[in-house]
């Protein structure tokens, strides 16, 4: 008697006050996916993004917002390559959200569906702050928003089959349209090639491959581990005898160590967006590279 | 674009054989209604394989685009420039990566395993074993910590899931004496409906704000003065929970749970109803990008028969009630440079029965503030003030251990905490106590570091 009243009483709670006006209820952990799940889904689905352009998203506080966002969410569209390991589990574990526990199809990963570069060849935690999997920032090579908004057109239309024929056609559409764009930027990075640079965390990896930029030092001795005045000492040596025309940080990441170095060796520090709203130019998926192009251009001149 | 084209062979094969073995499986005298219901799978195999080579179809067609749209796309750039080979890598700096092959084994399927070792120095000015805090009957958990030098509780975990449905872990602890209990132990649901989890086992309960928290999660190296004196630091004990997370915007998650009643301020539960229960909700939000709060409430009841508290005997019942408020800040949601957390909680604490077989009704409370602020990168400072309201029992129980003396206990503590990293850090608190007769100061450091797949942080 008791038990049907209360899943009724259940039954009634969920579909008042979740009643979603969208088929997919979309769980981005970082802009650049919830960009790119706009652009696949249209208005059939509803996207929140668990990040902002200016927060670290290997460091989120797995606040109660991020929890319940969780618990309604039919995807969860995070890079992977545990990029999001100190907090992630943490809100799924807490969602109570079958559609989104490890192994579960509403589980959507980009890292997936991209080589990944940099795999350590081994793993042991003296080595900072590595990820088994390889570099998981992939969005900084504009290219892999092709393969992974392919399958994320497929995992929706597979979430979603009454739509599956928009979200492939809006994939179509973005396809052409990125095509566009990827020609555009690519002779417009032109000068870029073969430009030799300092990286203050190593999050640029496939930026440098796309551009064809080359690395000659990071900032950080290890990754996530912040340098010691005697590491910084030894990167001016090699700047001294290698130098760079510019240090590259994400808009996230602490000012200092790349202004601190880009004033010694007098080398700019160029600040880039990393993901949307990491700049105020930086609006959307298109623009995140403009900007990203034009900041770097900048610094040559 | 050619293994596209095998799959869908393979594909092609794999429904022909499907079809062979399900003709050859018909019974062998044949029926009319056989045959209609054997005409009925054909066809609808049939159309399942029509869909699927339509479907095979149109992912090869797509496959081909992208082909050709990853050629279209590279054209302009030439070959992409050797992957980070020209970097410079100082000494102390990162080997070469090169990609590791994963081969499957006989271990693959073992559960996470992470380790908590810690390291203690106590320095106290009063002989911790003649503490006491008048009017609140320790439990043996809640004492102060050995003198000097000492292994701190260490705690070995085995996480993994179970199946598609259930999760477990288990958390051993080995005392600084060497001896092992099993600290936490417990199966988790992973695939129940409309938000429910239930878990069954040895486990924290989810009361207060900081009661579910192992102590290497802690924001300082011991428990608030309340929890000490009224929850025996921490309570966990056998039993089974049920949570359920509402699909509000807003956070907002009820439960309930019962428990064996073994543990402080329980014990000596042998029955087979549970001795102990409790509910709790908890709520919350983000207030703006910098800041969020979390609030709860929360209610334990126990029933004790023979609970021992230094050589004192009590049978009878607890309730504790617990308000909880956490607010936490961090510049642009970003807090690996700058952070800032302020919790409070009030306790109130009714306890009915029998004190050394004397009637003992006691209404007592307690409560703390604490702010733990990291200043910059690595570095953190903490403030906490504690204190506790006891109570005057009857008369012949006056200058027992329930009795407050007309005291009212409390306790101010500072640290400071540097990180080496995520997973290890070393404290300094200093704690100046006037809970008991005599005020205590004491000095404490200790290390903890945590190793192997350590688990995400709850807020």
């Amino acid at each position: 008697m008791i038990k049907p009243m209360l899943s009724a009483v259940i039954a009634a709670l969920t579909v008042g006050l979740a009643g979603p006006a969208a088929a997919l209820q979309v769980f981005a952990c970082e802009p650049e996916w919830g960009a790119l799940a706009h652009e696949i889904g249209g208005d059939k689905v509803s996207v929140y993004v668990a990040t902002t352009g200016v927060q670290d998203p290997h460091l989120i506080q797995a606040r109660p917002s991020l929890i319940s966002k969780a618990r309604t969410a039919d995807v969860t569209v995070c890079t992977g390559a545990e990029l999001e390991i100190g907090w992630l589990p943490m809100i799924v574990s807490q969602s109570a959200n079958k559609k989104i526990m490890p192994g579960a199809r509403g589980v959507f990963q980009p890292t997936d569906y991209v080589h990944l570069l940099e795999t350590p060849a081994s793993l042991d935690r003296s080595q900072g702050d590595i990820h088994a999997g390889g570099n998981p920032h992939i969005q900084s090579d504009p290219r892999n928003m092709i393969p992974v908004g392919k399958a994320m057109a497929d995992r929706f239309a597979e979430l979603d089959p009454a739509n599956a024929g928009l979200y492939h056609g809006r994939y179509q559409t973005f396809l052409g349209n990125w095509q566009g764009a990827l020609k555009r930027w690519q002779a417009e990075a032109a000068p870029l090639r073969g430009v030799p640079i300092a990286v203050q965390h190593r999050s640029w990896i496939y930026l440098e491959t796309w551009l064809g930029l080359r690395r000659v030092i990071a900032l950080e001795p290890k990754p996530g581990v912040p340098a010691s005045s005697g590491y910084l000492a030894q990167v001016l040596e090699v700047l001294k005898k290698t130098p760079v025309k510019m240090i590259i940080r994400a808009a996230y990441e602490d000012d200092r160590p790349s202004t601190f170095i880009g004033g010694r060796a007098g080398v700019p520090a160029v600040m880039l967006p990393y993901t949307i709203g990491g700049t105020d130019q930086a609006k959307d998926l298109y623009s995140l590279y403009d900007d990203t192009l034009s900041r770097m251009l900048k610094a040559l001149k | 674009m050619q293994r596209s084209a095998s799959r869908l062979a393979i594909a092609l094969i794999a429904t022909g054989i499907s079809v062979t073995s399900q003709a050859s499986a018909a019974p062998a005298k044949p029926t009319a209604a056989d045959f209609a219901t054997l005409q009925q799978q054909i066809n609808a195999l049939r159309g399942d394989c029509e869909t699927k080579i339509s479907e095979l179809e149109t992912r090869l067609k797509a496959a081909e685009a992208e082909v050709a749209a990853a050629h279209a796309a590279a054209t302009p750039a030439s070959s992409p420039a050797p992957e980070a080979s020209s970097e410079v890598v100082i000494a102390d700096s990162e080997a070469e990566p090169s990609p590791a092959a994963v081969t499957p084994s006989q271990n693959a399927m073992n559960p996470g395993v992470s380790v908590v070792l810690n390291g203690n120095y106590v320095s106290r000015s009063q002989d911790p074993a003649w503490a006491r805090i008048p009017g609140f009957p320790l439990s043996d958990n809640a004492g102060p910590e050995r003198r000097g030098l000492s292994l701190g509780e260490s705690e070995v975990t085995f996480g993994a899931n179970v199946d598609p449905y259930l999760s477990a872990a288990l958390t051993v602890s080995f005392d600084g004496g060497g001896s092992a209990s099993v600290e936490e132990g417990f199966i988790q649901t992973t695939a129940l409906p409309a938000g429910l989890t239930l878990k069954a086992g040895r486990f924290y309960s989810a009361i207060g704000y900081l009661n579910e928290r192992h102590g290497h999660n802690w924001s300082f190296i011991d428990m608030p003065l309340p929890y000490r004196a009224l929850l025996g630091s921490q309570y966990g004990d056998d039993g089974v929970q049920v949570r359920w997370l509402a699909p509000t915007p807003f956070f907002l998650e009820a439960g309930a749970e019962i428990f064996r009643g073994d543990r402080f301020p329980g014990g000596g539960s042998d029955k087979n109803r549970a001795q102990a229960q409790s509910l709790f909700l908890h709520t919350g939000s983000d207030i703006n990008d910098d800041s969020s709060w979390l609030g709860a409430v929360s209610y334990l009841h126990t029933a004790a028969r023979d609970r021992l508290t230094a050589g004192d005997d009590f049978s009878g019942e607890n309730g504790v009630g617990i308000a909880s408020l956490v607010y936490k800040w961090a510049p642009g949601g970003n807090p690996a440079q700058r952070n800032l957390t302020l919790s409070g909680e009030y306790f109130y604490d009714r306890q009915t029965g029998d004190f050394n077989a004397l009637p003992a009704k006691l209404n007592r409370s307690g409560w703390y503030a604490q702010g733990v602020y990291q200043f910059t990168n690595r570095w953190s400072l903490g403030l906490r003030y504690g204190s506790l309201n006891g109570d005057r029992p009857a008369k012949v129980l006056l200058k027992s251990a329930l009795d407050d003396l007309g005291r009212n206990p409390k306790a101010i503590t500072g640290l400071l905490e540097y990180d080496t990293s995520e997973f290890a850090r070393l404290r300094m608190q200093f704690t100046h106590d006037e809970t008991d007769l005599k005020a205590n100061d004491e000095l404490r450091f200790q290390y903890t570091v945590v190793y192997g797949p350590h688990g995400a942080h709850r807020y």
